[in-house]
């Protein structure tokens, strides 16, 4: 690599003689994981609706990405870092992207393309429709238009390789995945009557609940304050709140002790 | 290869019509509906009377079935056909009515087999019943769903109003985000029995029991007593050789397809239900998004649907001769860019890896550079109105036609479009034949693999290059022409094997016969010069009441749009019902009949050579 610029990478804090300038780089292991993580994302080859065409248009010769380092589009999950959620995410769809998201390995990145991965978009109020793929998968970079011009798309792609520079090994809290432990996989959606978010199985249940009272289930309609009043129990009605902030303890202990157990495995290590 | 061209044959439908009465005077009466079209068929006759009009009366080739709902207007579910003569000529129409409650008609799959998907749509989305239907089964939802999403009277999660403009988007109105309104801020709502304790996905199991699948290994003993098993691969729905979210359900002897499946509605986005609550108008940038390759064509498509609607009334101006030759010109221009494209996934598919299409995407970038000079955007191109197109096109255009040292240049856009139809595409033709036609590879993979006989090919209502490369000469740009066709002077490539090959060379060709339209194109282009392209006045009117199909010769075939305008007397603004025939979806029929004996990598390469987009297979 003979365009490698190491003073790149270089961090000021200590002093190079001029003349190794070229050849040594005193750097943060951060940075040059960062640096070789971000020129070398492999998107997942995964084609959705109509943004597709433009992702292809911007894979091939006339614009070309892989000047960016993402030339290699992988067609199994398992290698790729990156997912291009390019087009509409239907309900049926949507189980085995989720599927595919849990199946890439960390670190990995969702780039939402166009209106409809974003937001649902033109087709946001179809009954097959999910609106807007972050309603399940988290999503690091939003892409507008319909579709995003290849222009657009690398734009997103830059500004995606930006975040990952600003990412730390050293803060655990930073990204999921440089904590100690494995990460939760996503929960995959249930067909059912409609699509099922395993997440919201509370949500459901105190709707069923409000049904066997002979209210109105799945409430379409609201009048405003009746509506305040939904917005509250969503945050803070008593029994839910415990139940949802019990969960989200439990997990977040499970997770300590985890990471306890794994340097208290490392001093054990260390002391032999 | 042969070239044929097939001259318009005259066919006087209503003198079909009534000898079609006279055979069956109880079952057959006319359609009297203010606006409409056709005969409508008692049920119970149906199958005789479609028995009759393919056998005695010739029209063989079923395009377009699907249903209506005609809730608060008569309370009965609908079923139309369009029936056509592959000689060519006008469509006959027929309908079939069924009551609202327990709604079923009887299936004409074993008339016309092409019937089979479309019967599977409408039992998925109205849930009217067809008796003698062998796999009634959801195609575009999964099993289990709530309900039939299609009928008048089912609302989906994110209902604000019927029709559009909602009071929500509309300035004077109250603005509010429609998530807000929903209890689980999501696009879902679940029915009140919903039983939290069985919450299983069952929509796999219930897809494998309807294929028949799980067969005992016993029941396979093969010839010597070897016990044989068949194993059932999944090909998608995340696959790249299944251009999108397609996905196939392939049962394997050893390595022989014995049956294959498509499973599809991965990618259905509701065009149909959306397109009901839209205003006409406002359908016309969602005619993009079906197939996304070919925006252009399917716009016009939609226009010519509305503009049959919009000739019933009085205050109708049809399109200029300009916007006519502007018409033909991008629907040409689409077929290129289409051909082009789907060459190279085809080459793609057989192993060439990314050179062949990127070689043929340099091209057809540069008609996407004139496109989005034009209509302002690459590939949703929103072009077409009723009664002309969206704009005149520019003086000069921004593109960059060398892409080696790749500098945006300014052209004169007559300049910039004589050049490429007279030389740079016909150049770039010549060395992609060369290269390709008589390649030794591309013809031992493609001669005699997944070979579709002329009358099966028929039967299953294919079309396009399909229906084409099994050797019909069926174009309904000579068949049953529209715009300014008939004065253009083109002929039909048509195969004479039905294999991947022909159609593949079918395409070819079609680039080629595009290219001598476009010759004739561009001195009208020049003659017009400074006429009208579009008026005003018929963006704003409403639409009188009545039927209409309008249909196109696509790059993948026939696509049709069959535009009901009801429920107002003053004319409605919104449709009644839209409905899209799509080529894809349709062609996709004969995929399995096709793909039986041969091996799992032929399959890759059968698919490919249907060229499907899913947008469109979808909706």
């Amino acid at each position: 690599m003979s365009d490698l610029n190491l003073r790149e990478l270089h961090n000021t804090e200590f002093p190079i003689p001029d003349e190794l300038q070229s050849n040594l780089a005193i750097t943060s292991l951060s940075k040059v994981y960062n640096w070789s993580r971000r020129s070398s994302m492999w998107p997942l080859l995964f084609g959705l609706a109509c943004c597709a065409i433009e992702m292809i248009g911007t894979a091939a010769s006339r614009f070309d990405f892989s000047r960016f380092g993402m030339e290699v589009m992988r067609g199994s999950p398992r290698q790729s870092d990156l997912m291009i959620v390019s087009g509409t995410v239907t309900k049926k769809m949507i189980v085995p992207i989720v599927r595919l998201y849990n199946q890439m390995p960390e670190p990995k990145y969702v780039l939402a393309m166009g209106a409809c991965a974003s937001g649902g978009g033109p087709f946001k109020e179809g009954y097959n429709v999910v609106s807007g793929v972050d309603k399940y998968l988290p999503v690091d970079v939003y892409v507008p238009g319909c579709p995003p011009t290849p222009q657009a798309l690398i734009h997103g792609l830059i500004a995606l390789q930006k975040k990952i520079d600003g990412q730390s090994l050293a803060n655990m809290d930073d990204v999921p995945w440089y904590g100690v432990g494995p990460s939760e996989p996503t929960p995959i959606p249930i067909l059912g009557p409609d699509v099922i978010d395993p997440r919201q199985m509370d949500i459901i249940r105190r709707q069923a609940e409000l049904a066997a009272l002979g209210k109105p289930y799945g409430v379409r309609e609201l009048p405003a304050p009746q509506m305040k009043a939904v917005v509250a129990a969503k945050g803070a009605a008593p029994a839910a709140a415990a139940a949802d902030g019990g969960e989200v303890d439990a997990a977040k202990a499970e997770r300590l002790r985890k990471r306890e157990e794994a340097l208290a495995r490392k001093h054990a290590a260390k002391g032999e | 290869m042969v070239i044929a061209a097939p001259q318009t044959v005259d066919v006087d439908v209503n003198a079909v019509i009534d000898k079609l009465k006279e055979k069956f005077p109880e079952a057959v009466k006319n359609d009297t509906r203010q606006g409409y079209k056709g005969v409508i068929v008692d049920k119970s006759k149906l199958v005789e009377v479609a028995t009759s009009i393919r056998d005695e009366f010739g029209f063989d080739y079923l395009s377009s079935a699907t249903g209506v709902d005609y809730l608060g207007i008569a309370d009965e579910m609908e079923m139309v056909y369009h029936a056509y003569r592959t000689t060519g000529g006008p469509a006959l129409v027929f309908k079939a009515q069924t009551p609202r409650d327990n709604p079923e008609i009887p299936s004409l799959i074993d008339v016309w087999p092409g019937v089979d998907f479309q019967e599977r749509e409408v039992w998925d989305l109205y849930g009217i019943r067809f008796p003698g239907h062998p796999n009634l089964q959801r195609i575009l939802l999964w099993e289990g769903f709530n309900g039939h999403p299609m009928r008048k009277d089912w609302k989906e999660a994110y209902f604000e109003e019927d029709h559009k403009p909602f009071e929500s988007r509309w300035p004077a109105g109250h603005v509010h985000r429609i998530e807000e309104k929903n209890a689980y801020g999501h696009n879902v709502m679940y029915p009140a029995d919903l039983d939290l304790s069985r919450l299983t996905d069952t929509s796999e199991e219930s897809l494998y029991n309807s294929l028949g699948l799980g067969v005992d290994v016993q029941d396979l003993t093969g010839e010597g007593g070897i016990k044989t098993d068949r194993l059932v691969v999944n090909l998608g729905p995340h696959h790249p050789s299944t251009h999108g979210v397609f996905r196939m359900v392939v049962t394997l002897d050893g390595e022989t397809i014995e049956t294959l499946d498509p499973v599809m509605g991965y990618l259905h986005r509701n065009h149909e239900k959306i397109g009901e609550r839209n205003s006409f108008l406002q359908n016309m940038p969602f005619t993009d998004r079906l197939d996304y390759i070919s925006s252009m064509s399917n716009n016009l498509g939609y226009a010519l649907a509305v503009e049959q609607l919009l000739a019933l009334g009085a205050r109708y101006q049809p399109p200029t001769y300009r916007a006519e030759v502007i018409r033909v010109l991008m629907a040409e221009l689409t077929r290129i860019v289409n051909h082009l494209w789907s060459l190279g996934f085809l080459l793609n598919d057989l192993g060439a890896f990314f050179t062949p299409m990127l070689y043929a995407n340099n091209e057809r970038e540069k008609i996407l550079d004139f496109f989005e000079a034009t209509a302002g955007s690459r590939l949703m191109c929103n072009y077409m109105r009723f009664g002309g197109v969206f704009k005149d096109i520019p003086e000069r255009i921004h593109s960059v036609v060398n892409m080696v040292n790749d500098k945006v240049r300014d052209y004169n856009t007559m300049d910039y479009l004589t050049e490429m139809i007279n030389e740079r595409l016909p150049r770039f033709m010549d060395e992609y034949e060369r290269l390709l036609v008589n390649n030794e590879i591309l013809k031992t993979r493609t001669v005699g693999v997944g070979v579709l006989p002329a009358d099966r090919a028929i039967a299953y209502s294919t079309c396009g290059p399909l229906l084409r490369g099994s050797g019909v000469a069926y174009d309904i740009r000579r068949s049953d022409p529209y715009s300014i066709y008939p004065e253009l002077d083109f002929d039909i490539p048509v195969g004479q094997n039905g294999d991947i090959y022909d159609r593949f060379m079918v395409r070819v060709y079609e680039i080629r016969e595009s290219l001598r339209i476009l010759k004739q194109i561009l001195p009208r282009l020049e003659r017009t010069k400074g006429e009208e392209v579009v008026s005003k006045f018929n963006y704003l009117g409403r639409v009188p009441i009545g039927e209409s199909y309008g249909r196109v010769e696509n790059p993948k075939g026939e696509l049709g749009y069959y535009v009901v305008s009801a429920g107002d007397e003053k004319g409605p603004q919104n449709p009644w019902r839209y409905h899209i025939r799509a080529p894809s979806f349709i062609n996709l029929t004969a995929l399995g009949p096709m793909s039986k004996g041969y091996k799992v990598a032929d399959v890759v390469t059968i698919l490919g050579s249907i060229d499907i987009v899913l947008g469109e297979t979808d909706r």
